[in-house]
């Protein structure tokens, strides 16, 4: 069997549903993008031309939707990896080069 | 009593205010969502759904609450497929909301609220003045492998267009860009004049992000798709990674964000301004 080549609309369609299983969890099934999706993909499946307008305007923008869930998956992941972490507290900073905060029993005198 | 007001208020938002008037409650609620600063909105609702209200708009639902946009009007999109799209984006917010991955969110709450008063003249002059730095116009002389890269690349996205709007662009390396033809600006103005409002708002968007003229109409007439008016747009930076490697919380942090937000605006913009019939044909035996 020859292999689905990397745009067609089986590929597509199972990229999208997989990045709503991702998204959304087991219960992917019952929401309300996949039962639209599945619809859609069902809707443009038959046409009777050979070049159908319709049909690849569909294709383009499925494609383009599982560009963006992929992109907002990758970028968000990409953002926790690098970027997620925040500033590091004072004592770590002074950790960094191998000095310890000064403590002062009692508290500052601003501090309650 | 009032105590507890404020403890309620102060748990919502950390914005301890004292609000006497009930009715004033939701919509500065709702403001609220957005407006905080932190930008650490933790996920107060279970459930999103949508619903059809008046006049054959879509609304988004959380929980029981309609959506409203940062400047309180109610969330309406014009076709179901919009207000699946952004439902789903606010169901894949897990323990705290996230805005800057909304995009299809802040794209429409941008074409509800249009909080800068932009008219579609206002746009289409915009668009058009962006052609004339447009990044696909614009050519390097030197190295010449990326001379070359542009070449292979950019022209022929360049003869589609020139040839699809019956109109001449061409490209410069020199500082000041090309001559834009006035007949070119014009063709492009009536084009983009049958554009609604809401188009327009996703096309200004996808300029920026392109920082092509050229590439976003590329993409929105189906000639291009997401990744490759992505890979185009960076051309330079795609060369200079082959050349000296890839920083991933660079590069690849750029691209995927560029990729979303992009993918975004297309798909905004189809479905600003879509219409789908379907014609069954009646099967003969």
């Amino acid at each position: 069997m020859a292999m689905a080549s990397l745009s067609s609309p089986l590929r597509v369609c199972r990229g999208i549903l997989k990045e709503l299983r991702t998204i959304q969890g087991p219960s992917y099934k019952q929401s309300l993008a996949y039962n639209y999706v599945i619809d859609q993909f069902r809707k443009n499946k038959v046409t009777g031309e050979r070049y159908c307008r319709a049909q690849q305007e569909a294709h383009h923008a499925s494609l383009t939707y599982l560009c963006l869930l992929t992109s907002t998956r990758n970028h968000l992941a990409l953002h926790n990896l690098y970027h997620g972490k925040g500033e590091r507290s004072p004592e770590e900073v002074a950790g960094l080069v191998g000095l310890r905060l000064p403590t002062q029993p009692g508290g500052k005198g601003w501090e309650k | 009593m009032f105590k507890s007001v404020i403890r309620l208020q102060s748990r919502l938002g950390g914005v301890i205010t004292f609000c006497k008037v009930f009715p004033r409650h939701e919509l500065f609620r709702n403001a609220m969502k957005y407006s905080t600063a932190s930008a650490e909105r933790k996920r107060f609702y279970q459930d999103v759904s949508i619903s059809q209200g008046e006049g054959g708009l879509y609304e988004v639902n959380l929980d029981r609450k309609k959506l409203k946009t940062p400047s309180g009007k109610l969330f309406t999109v014009p076709n179901e497929a919009l207000a699946i799209a952004v439902a789903t984006e606010w169901d894949a917010q897990k323990d705290s909301i996230r805005f800057y991955t909304m995009h299809l969110t802040t794209l429409c709450n941008t074409a509800l609220d249009n909080p800068t008063q932009r008219s579609k003249e206002q746009m289409i002059s915009a668009a058009l003045k962006f052609l004339e730095t447009d990044t696909i116009c614009y050519r390097v002389d030197e190295p010449p492998g990326l001379v070359e890269l542009q070449r292979n690349e950019w022209d022929p996205v360049l003869h589609w267009i020139e040839s699809r709007y019956n109109v001449t662009i061409g490209s410069s390396s020199s500082i000041l860009g090309p001559e834009i033809p006035e007949g070119t600006k014009e063709t492009f103005r009536q084009h983009l004049g049958s554009f609604s409002l809401w188009s327009l708002t996703g096309l200004e968007f996808v300029i920026t992000q392109l920082k092509s003229l050229i590439l976003s109409l590329g993409m929105l007439d189906r000639h291009l798709s997401v990744e490759r008016a992505v890979l185009l747009s960076r051309l330079e930076e795609e060369y200079q990674i082959r050349r000296w490697g890839n920083v991933e919380w660079a590069h690849d942090y750029d691209m995927y964000e560029l990729r979303a937000r992009t993918a975004a605006g297309a798909l905004f913009v189809h479905l600003s301004s879509e219409s789908s019939t379907i014609k069954h044909k009646l099967m003969q035996d």
